[in-house]
């Protein structure tokens, strides 16, 4: 299992290098110079344009400004944001825990309701419990996340008043950021009903970052069920007399899990790429609308150790998922 | 670490306490890019940072761009007009935080601090949190100011390198703010210079509490500011990017004041009995400017009658959905010096048609420039430049449509022999019609500001001379003066303002909508 892991291990390297090449090169082969966009309707003279290019290092080589960036990511410099004049190993932490709290309760959300969804479906295949989920989450998946997120937000918010409209908590609740996660803090904060109007918060966004997740692996659940259920040994059970709830929930379950746990793995690049929206709307001061922002600014800073940061992440997300098929089947680690 | 932690919860379990009874929550549509406001451009960051934590010398009138003392009691300009001397008000007391407790009032050092950081490449806080003082470069002032002198603690004399009477107004701008020498001197010291910028400590109405990054400003009431203290206890910047779910917002009473409404709204927010609509042209001008360096547009006549051939009404219901307003001059009618005698070229196709063809001009093909960014001058220039290809096609001139990344549409649009018209505009920065006319038409803004490359003598003796004098009955007859010279060359046609509104809780009283377009919260109460 260790030398199984190693190897996987070993893919990272060449990978990570990789990303840091095309998120150097990505924000550069876009049009668009950033002391110009800084500049504005203003403008600048070509004396202090020449003074801007060389403090932000643009009069070197690009070979060289790779290799500048690429030795700074190795000791764990990221650099500094154009816009803010901060580090953004910084503002990356100062924002990621809100994005990786959001995005964990929608992967629960999505998995808690996708797995049995799926497998009641593959049970009563052809069935209306079956058609009727396989539309829902064939709407779920198609549905834009703005428009979504909008009308859950004028019927909860705006017209019953169950849910606040955005935000992570009520604004009379105030307490400096321990860990980041507010539903952590809130509880670390001692002052009565914050955890509860964190909680309130986090209802609409993760309903909606987690509606495509849902749909998703409800589906993937759904057919790999339906493969297993056909295998030959589903049928010698069946033959033996075993309890339906032992052959659906543990045998045929555990082995329809693989695909299903690919698709969770993959789901997290989904959900980073959904938070970007999700964030915008209900203002949650996440890595989403950071990344955007500053790709609209040209922060190259931002955006490269930004794409860098998020794309370790998927990449590790992936190595673990890797190791939990090993896990699931003996088989595969021994390939 | 402990200890710090229980103090800071108490503290702001007591701001916690007050928010209830007295608070103003400001949904603001972004994220400030810092504190220092020199350091930055952005109106946002001046909304969270110079308005309620700083002072200057020299102040906006809220709701006016008229000039009015600030930290300066008085100043006073010499008969050359390369001298001016503020003498300052005395008792001004900064603020204080955790780290940092004055031990002096405001003085002339802390000017001569604000001020040389920008100017001084060596000064020690030059470099400090990347400075690159773009507003105190674009304003031209490293050439325009000489030196800076303590005449005494109370007194400073500013000493120019050529006489500009826009240099009051410039004073009052957001990158001339007063920060606390002592401060900064405290912080190098402890090695974090930039906490200027990140723990910011002025003299303003409101002091700073704390900032969660996209989310939450909080500020306190300065119960020591210098004027009568702010009419609320705490005041919250709840970040809210998306204008539908600042509207949900301000109707569920999570927020009292919110900014740019989508145009689609105002509507139902001005039948909403809870909401008080406030509106005002803003600071603005879009416009379309010619290239006048080539022919045929370096003729005004054809210049002139293609003006005439835009439908400036349907542009305004169309692409502003009614909050606009036509222009007809390159200033905006809020600003001192507007020239209300000029009368706008008539929309009169069969006229332009017929000027065009006196001038020879037929079977003309053109570019048209559309930016490819909203902003409040032009919230879809796309639409507005399909609507001028209809209107331009209606007397026989065939127009292509032509769009760039931003960066490269402002850097392509400076050259000189940039082909077609541009689609652009600008927001006034410190309310003096210089900041327009000579920026923005002025000879030297050629392949620079100055996009329709246009170089009039009769206008640019004008506007210099408005520049020079310190009189300003005299400045505002020379400015009326070069607006009818621009009228009658037309290098530009002029198409809208922005009418800016302000929706808010009728719970807000004493808002008032500001032209430069800054948001205020000093002197607004919540009942």
């Amino acid at each position: 299992m260790f030398g199984y892991f190693l190897s996987r291990l070993g893919m990272f390297i060449p990978t990570f290098l990789g990303v840091t090449l095309i998120s150097f090169m990505f924000i550069r082969v876009l049009p668009g110079d950033p002391i110009i966009v800084m500049a504005g309707e203003r403008g600048m003279t070509e004396e202090r344009y020449q003074e801007m290019v060389e403090k932000l290092g643009f009069d070197k080589p690009v070979l060289q400004q790779y290799w500048e960036y690429l030795t700074g990511v190795l000791q764990g410099d990221l650099g500094e944001s154009f816009v803010t004049k901060k580090p953004v190993w910084d503002e990356f932490f100062a924002l990621f825990p809100a994005t990786m709290e959001l995005s964990l309760c929608a992967m629960i959300f999505a998995v808690a309701l996708g797995l049995p969804a799926g497998v009641i479906a593959a049970v009563n295949r052809g069935k209306f419990f079956d058609r009727a989920l396989m539309s829902s989450a064939l709407v779920g998946y198609s549905m834009p996340i703005f428009w979504w997120a909008l009308l859950l937000i004028i019927v909860f918010s705006g017209n019953l008043g169950w849910t606040p409209v955005s935000g992570r908590i009520d604004l009379l609740y105030y307490f400096p950021d321990v860990t980041g996660f507010m539903l952590i803090d809130s509880l670390l904060s001692g002052q009565e009903g914050a955890f509860a109007s964190a909680v309130r918060h986090l209802i609409l966004p993760t309903i909606v970052l987690g509606t495509i997740p849902l749909a998703v692996i409800a589906r993937q659940t759904r057919s790999a069920m339906l493969e297993v259920l056909g295998e030959d040994y589903i049928r010698t059970a069946r033959a033996k007399g075993l309890a339906p709830v032992r052959i659906n929930g543990l045998h045929a379950l555990r082995n329809a899990l693989i695909p299903v746990i690919t698709v969770i793995g993959l789901s997290v690049g989904t959900l980073l790429a959904g938070a970007i929206l999700t964030e915008t709307i209900f203002s949650w001061p996440g890595i989403g609308k950071w990344m955007v922002d500053s790709i609209f600014r040209r922060d190259y800073p931002v955006v490269q150790g930004g794409l860098l940061m998020i794309a370790v992440i998927v990449m590790l997300v992936n190595l673990l998922v890797d190791v939990l098929y090993g896990v699931i089947n003996p088989k595969i680690r021994r390939r | 670490m402990k200890l710090k932690l229980m103090a800071a919860t108490a503290a702001i379990a007591l701001t916690g306490a007050a928010a209830q009874a007295n608070t103003l929550v400001y949904c603001s549509e972004g994220s400030p890019e810092g504190f220092d406001p020199a350091l930055f451009t952005a109106g946002t960051t001046f909304d969270a940072s110079s308005h309620p934590i700083y002072n200057r010398l020299l102040e906006f009138e809220t709701g006016t761009t008229n000039v009015i003392p600030g930290l300066a009691e008085s100043v006073e300009a010499s008969d050359d007009g390369l001298e001016y001397t503020f003498k300052l008000r005395q008792g001004v007391k900064f603020h204080s935080n955790d780290e940092f407790t004055p031990t002096r009032d405001f003085n002339a050092d802390d000017v001569i601090f604000s001020f040389m950081r920008q100017k001084d490449e060596g000064h020690p806080f030059n470099q400090v949190s990347g400075g690159t003082w773009e507003y105190f470069q674009g304003m031209g002032m490293p050439d325009l100011v000489e030196s800076i002198e303590k005449v005494d603690d109370y007194t400073v004399k500013f000493k120019l390198s050529k006489p500009e009477a826009p240099f009051v107004a410039n004073m009052a701008m957001d990158f001339a703010s007063i920060l606390s020498a002592e401060y900064a001197d405290a912080m190098m010291e402890a090695g974090t210079p930039e906490k200027l910028n990140t723990a910011p400590i002025g003299t303003g109405p409101f002091s700073f509490v704390a900032y969660q990054k996209d989310a939450v400003i909080r500020y306190a009431n300065n119960g020591d500011y210098w004027k009568a203290p702010a009419d609320v206890d705490n005041l919250i910047f709840a970040i809210t990017p998306d204008a539908s779910v600042r509207y949900q917002k301000l109707k569920a009473g999570e927020c009292h004041i919110m900014p740019y409404p989508n145009p689609a709204d105002i509507q139902a927010m001005q039948d909403d009995a809870d909401i008080n609509m406030m509106e005002q042209e803003g600071l603005n001008v879009g416009y379309l400017a010619y290239n006048t360096t080539m022919e045929p547009f370096d003729n005004p006549k054809v210049r002139k009658a293609l003006n005439m051939a835009i439908d400036k009404n349907a542009i305004i219901d169309v692409v502003f959905q009614g909050s606009g307003q036509v222009a007809k001059n390159p200033i905006p009618p809020t600003m001192w010096g507007y020239n209300d005698a000029i009368t706008d070229d008539a929309y009169d196709p069969e006229a332009a048609k017929a000027m065009l063809e006196a001038e020879g001009v037929s079977d003309l093909s053109m570019k048209i420039w559309a930016m490819p960014v909203q902003r409040p001058y032009n919230p879809n220039a796309r639409r507005m430049a399909e609507l001028l290809q209809a209107d331009f096609a209606k007397v026989g001139v065939d127009v292509e449509i032509v769009s760039y990344e931003w960066g490269e549409y402002l850097s392509r649009s400076k050259d000189l022999n940039r082909d077609g018209a541009v689609l652009l505009g600008w927001t006034g920065d410190n309310g003096d019609p210089d900041n327009f006319l000579a920026v923005l038409l002025g000879c030297d803004g050629r392949e620079a500001s100055n996009r329709a490359q246009w170089c009039h003598e009769p206008f640019e003796d004008l506007i210099l001379k408005a520049k020079q004098s310190t009189d300003q009955a005299e400045r505002t007859k020379l400015y009326e003066e070069a607006q009818a010279v621009f009228k009658e060359q037309a290098p530009w046609a002029t198409i809208a303002h922005s009418v800016v509104y302000m929706p808010m809780s009728n719970k807000v009283q004493g808002y008032k909508v500001h032209p430069l377009g800054g948001h205020i919260f000093y002197g607004v109460s919540v009942e």
